[in-house]
């Protein structure tokens, strides 16, 4: 094996366990620490299929604003105990053995998909030039248009967490 | 099959699956609202990981940039989420999900 299969591996564990760890840990602050793992992870990934742009935006935009997002609000609101007391005891059973089917069926019907071979692998896909190159061309609108949608996210929010509209 | 440095694209698809399955395992097992929007987000992550390793493995840039408009969009959608959560909480006090049946038939 080489290099790159043994850090494809690695990051593979780590991704997995530490999602794993997202679902079935107690604590909603471990939660959160263990998928900040996670998305690490994934941009290990990122870096690994060449996709460098891709890779810093995911770290910033998840590791840097959405985590802090998630933290901030699981430490205003008291949650960092305990806050599930009542859970039903099969539940945890019948969750793990719908997700296992969900698992089962997909990667069945993966498997038999034929995935087409691909033809030339450009390693400069994944650059700034080539993917700005793209966004400015082909997809300049909806980039444009993703700007309203942020002015409405930010309008909305300050909207919603306001305490009481003052007349 | 085309290799990029000796892993075949079939283990990201199953890799991603698997991403996909523990969120969506998350969704239904947890009972607390916040846990349950990381899970999603975790699904969402699985998705751009599965698109992400495509547009390598075929040499196509759009599908990056695809995944650059989700991680927008769900940047947007975070932002939103939260607000309505800590409203939420404000007005019933708690983010279990099995007290907030009021919209329950």
């Amino acid at each position: 094996m080489s290099l790159t299969q043994y850090i494809f591996w690695f990051l593979s564990f780590l991704a997995l366990m530490s999602s794993l760890m997202v679902v079935f840990t107690k604590n909603a602050v471990y939660s959160v620490l263990s998928l900040i793992i996670t998305f690490f992870a994934i941009a290990g990934h990122y870096l690994l299929l060449n996709a460098q742009f891709l890779a810093a935006v995911h770290i910033i935009v998840y590791a840097g604003a959405i985590m802090v997002l998630f933290l901030y609000v699981i430490m205003m609101l008291n949650q960092n105990k305990d806050a599930e007391p009542n859970k039903h005891p099969y539940l945890m059973i019948i969750s793990v053995i719908a997700g296992g089917l969900l698992m089962l069926t997909l990667v069945g019907t993966i498997k038999g998909a034929e995935l087409p071979g691909s033809t030339i692998v450009d390693a400069q896909v994944g650059t700034i030039e080539k993917l700005g190159q793209v966004l400015f061309t082909d997809f300049l609108l909806p980039f444009e248009v993703s700007s309203i949608l942020f002015l409405a996210a930010m309008v909305g929010a300050v909207y919603l967490s306001k305490n009481k509209l003052q007349s | 099959m085309q290799n990029l440095h000796g892993i075949p694209i079939n283990y990201y698809v199953i890799l991603s699956t698997a991403l996909f399955c523990v969120g969506a395992l998350g969704v239904m097992l947890r009972r607390n609202a916040i846990i349950i929007f990381m899970c999603v987000e975790l699904m969402l992550n699985a998705v751009n990981l599965l698109l992400v390793a495509f547009s390598s493995y075929f040499g196509d840039s759009q599908a990056q940039v695809f995944v650059f408009f989700i991680m927008a969009v769900a940047a947007a959608e975070v932002a939103v989420g939260l607000a309505i959560l800590i409203m939420i909480f404000r007005n019933a006090g708690t983010s279990d999900t099995d007290v907030l049946t009021k919209l329950k038939w």
